[in-house]
């Protein structure tokens, strides 16, 4: 296998895709001429020409709601927002409209759309460019909701987000985009809904999102010098989310830490602990707990926003001091 | 309003029917172009700042100095302003001084806004509310609150910022049109410099220009030489009366960026170096200062001694607030309500005791 960057990996589906089938089109601003903000489109416009790959006039809810459109016409559109933060002018179109459609229509209408972002918490780039709220889309069913947190997992969900018949919201984690992973030079996909167990463990279970997959898997091999063995997943989709696996865990480990970028109240962790505390009640030796982002507006100071954020030292401290371990 | 309204021409040959309408001392006219001087000098400093990993990113102005000095110098001094991130001048001309401005880019414990903002200006006491970084959701705002001057019975114009890219936003179509409909004292000053990161105009408009959108929503229209301060204070002042009156305005000026968008961005991309130097032959300090000099308002020395003087002082005030020590970590804490509710004060203890062990250990 060969190393490649995250980005490289998107831009790998991408391309793969668009070959495969002619209906996939990119649309989104900066996407084309400028080949990306950050370079995931990044010689797409120069191999598959203006048509496929448009560069949109700054107009969010155009940029998502003609996608839809072009989605029931025929098409298979990936439509880029910049940042995560653009997904809320562009919500009516998503949240309202493209989340219900097929259920609106008796199954008559179908969107197969990819919707992808990327969050930039972590980047200084202050309270309006750094949000993250995956926790919001559980709240309108129909909308399938993708986290990548390796090249690897990049690739192989982006393709499938692609074929999938849903509308997809394909969140990336900007500050992940420069890091590397193993990928195959053949061709994968991997499905929607199937969690994977990043690193084995017997001692406690770590559910992580994004980002926080990276920190996780640091803070265990830390914990793993203190002979703490943690089980390392990564759902990799959030809707659906793949209980099972989670759950599974606990009950070979009895503890549960959930570690993700949004802020505490509504975050995606609590949404895992209850499914965990639905099934799996009996198994806990521990209450469980959540690493999240404090509930503030993200701070652009870059000390501040250090601190802010989930880190490999707030997990290990959480693990100290929650688990008795 | 697809024309042109200029009285300095490039060479800062200037018209001489229009410039008599205008009432503006010799000295007034040399403060403008102090104050130009000052947002250019400032804004290769920030550029390098951030080269230098001490500001975290800076949106140039070079080549649009003369839109945000012009505006703030026609205002009056209870009008308000809602920026963009490239508008500089407004700070400078309204006041603020460069040392509080770099403590505001650099973030630090001295920083205005206690580094929970972007490197955005903005401070009540200069009447300059605080940015958006999303491209014109300022735009609502700035409504309302001329709105709330009509009903106020306030004496105020509200200016609002917007590039040229910012007009393919609904916010921007909703404001101007509900600014239509109520008739509110506000003037929306569309810089178009030309680009959009990347995308021409032409991608985010098939408009002939944008200053005819006004047409559709029943306000007045206005195109102006952004790169002529002196048309840019005169269209101002004229625009400010017509708000005043009732009569929203949408002001284009036209301008171009001769910098890059953003300190993260190659313009190489998307425009060839040659098209760069045929525009910096248009830009509004050179042009300014041949007037000023040709009319014997200022002499070349004396252009020099400015500049130079500018040059140190911000020089000086760099060195200062690069050592001013970063902000403590509770300050993120603070502001998120009126008062601070028991869930983030709980938060706030646990994250001021694990940073001070982190800091022991
Ligand atoms: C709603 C929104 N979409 C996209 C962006 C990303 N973005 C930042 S600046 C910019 C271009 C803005 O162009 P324009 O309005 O012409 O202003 P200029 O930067 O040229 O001054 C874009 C697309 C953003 N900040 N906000």
């Amino acid at each position: 296998m060969r190393e490649i960057t995250y980005v490289e990996a998107l831009r790998e589906a991408l391309r793969e895709e668009m070959l495969r089938d002619e209906r996939v089109i990119i649309l989104g601003e900066e996407v084309g001429v400028f080949e990306g903000v950050y370079k995931v489109t990044q010689g797409l416009l120069k191999e598959f020409g203006p048509k496929r790959v448009i560069d949109t006039p700054i107009s969010e809810i155009a940029i998502v709601g003609l996608a839809a459109g072009a989605a029931l016409g025929g098409l298979k559109p990936v439509a880029e927002i910049m940042y995560m933060d653009f997904l809320t002018i562009a919500a009516d179109q998503l949240v309202t409209h493209i989340s219900k459609m097929r259920f609106m229509s008796g199954g008559q209408l179908k969107v197969p759309l990819v919707l992808r972002t990327q969050y930039s918490l972590g980047r200084v780039h202050g309270s309006q460019h750094s949000q993250f709220f995956p926790s919001w889309f559980l709240q309108s069913p129909g909308i399938k909701v993708v986290l990548p947190s390796t090249p690897y997992d990049a690739k192989g969900l982006l393709k499938s987000s692609i074929r999938d018949e849903n509308p997809i919201l394909f969140i990336e984690s900007g500050v992940l985009y420069r890091t590397k992973g193993q990928v195959p030079e053949n061709e994968y996909t991997i499905p929607l809904g199937v969690a994977d167990v990043k690193k084995k463990g017997e001692d406690l279970t770590i559910v992580a999102f994004s980002r926080c997959v990276i920190e996780a898997l640091s803070a265990a091999k830390e914990l793993e010098e203190k002979g703490i063995n943690a089980e390392v997943i990564d759902p990799r989709t959030l809707v659906p989310l793949d209980i099972e696996t989670i759950v599974s865990s606990v009950k070979k480990t009895g503890r549960l830490l959930i570690a993700a970028d949004d802020v505490k109240s509504g975050s995606v962790a609590n949404e895992v602990a209850m499914q965990v505390m639905e099934r799996a009640f009996d198994y806990l030796d521990a209450p469980i707990v959540r690493v999240t982002s404090p509930e503030l507006p993200v701070p652009f100071s870059p000390n501040l926003e250090k601190q802010y954020m989930v880190s490999k030292e707030k997990i290990i401290n959480a693990v100290k001091e929650n688990f008795g371990l | 309003m697809s024309e042109l309204y200029q009285i300095l021409d490039e060479e800062g040959v200037v018209n001489k029917q229009l410039i008599s309408k205008i009432n503006l001392s010799n000295e007034q006219m040399l403060e403008m172009y102090k104050h130009m001087l000052i947002v250019r000098i400032l804004d290769g400093w920030l550029m390098r700042l951030q080269r230098m990993g001490r500001a975290a990113i800076h949106a140039p102005n070079e080549g649009q100095e003369a839109i945000a000095v012009g505006v703030a110098h026609a205002s009056e001094k209870q009008d308000y302003f809602f920026p963009t991130y490239r508008d500089l001048g407004l700070m400078i001309v309204r006041g603020a001084s460069i040392r509080e401005i770099l403590n505001r880019w650099l973030a630090n414990s001295q920083d205005p806004l206690k580094g929970h903002e972007f490197a955005i200006y903005g401070g009540r006491k200069y009447n300059i509310v605080p940015t958006t970084t999303p491209v014109s959701v300022h735009l609502a705002a700035a409504t309302g609150f001329a709105h709330a001057a009509k009903i106020r019975k306030d004496n105020l114009v509200v200016f609002a910022f917007l590039g040229d890219g910012g007009t393919s936003k609904g916010d921007f179509h909703e404001s101007i049109n509900w600014a239509g409909v109520f008739r509110l004292p506000i003037v929306y000053v569309c810089q178009n410099n030309q680009y959009a990161i990347s995308l021409p105009v032409k991608r985010q408009t098939a408009s002939e220009t944008i200053s005819i959108k006004a047409v559709a929503y029943g306000i007045r229209g206005m195109r102006v030489d952004g790169n002529d301060i002196l048309a840019v204070y005169s269209a101002t002042k004229e625009a400010r009366e017509s708000a005043r009156n009732g009569m929203p305005v949408l002001m284009e000026c036209v301008t171009y960026r001769l910098g890059s968008h953003t300190t993260s961005d190659d313009p190489s991309r998307y425009r060839t170096q040659e098209e760069v130097e045929q525009m910096r032959k248009k830009e509004p300090l050179r042009r300014f200062k041949n007037y000023l000099i040709s009319n014997g308002i200022l002499s070349e020395k004396e252009e020099q001694e400015l500049r130079k003087e500018i040059e140190k002082e911000i020089e000086d005030e760099v060195k200062i607030a690069v050592s001013v020590p970063p902000l403590p970590v509770q300050t993120i804490f603070e502001d998120v309500y009126s008062d601070m509710p028991w869930h983030l004060k709980e938060e706030m203890d646990l994250v001021v005791k694990e940073f001070e062990e982190d800091h022991q250990s």
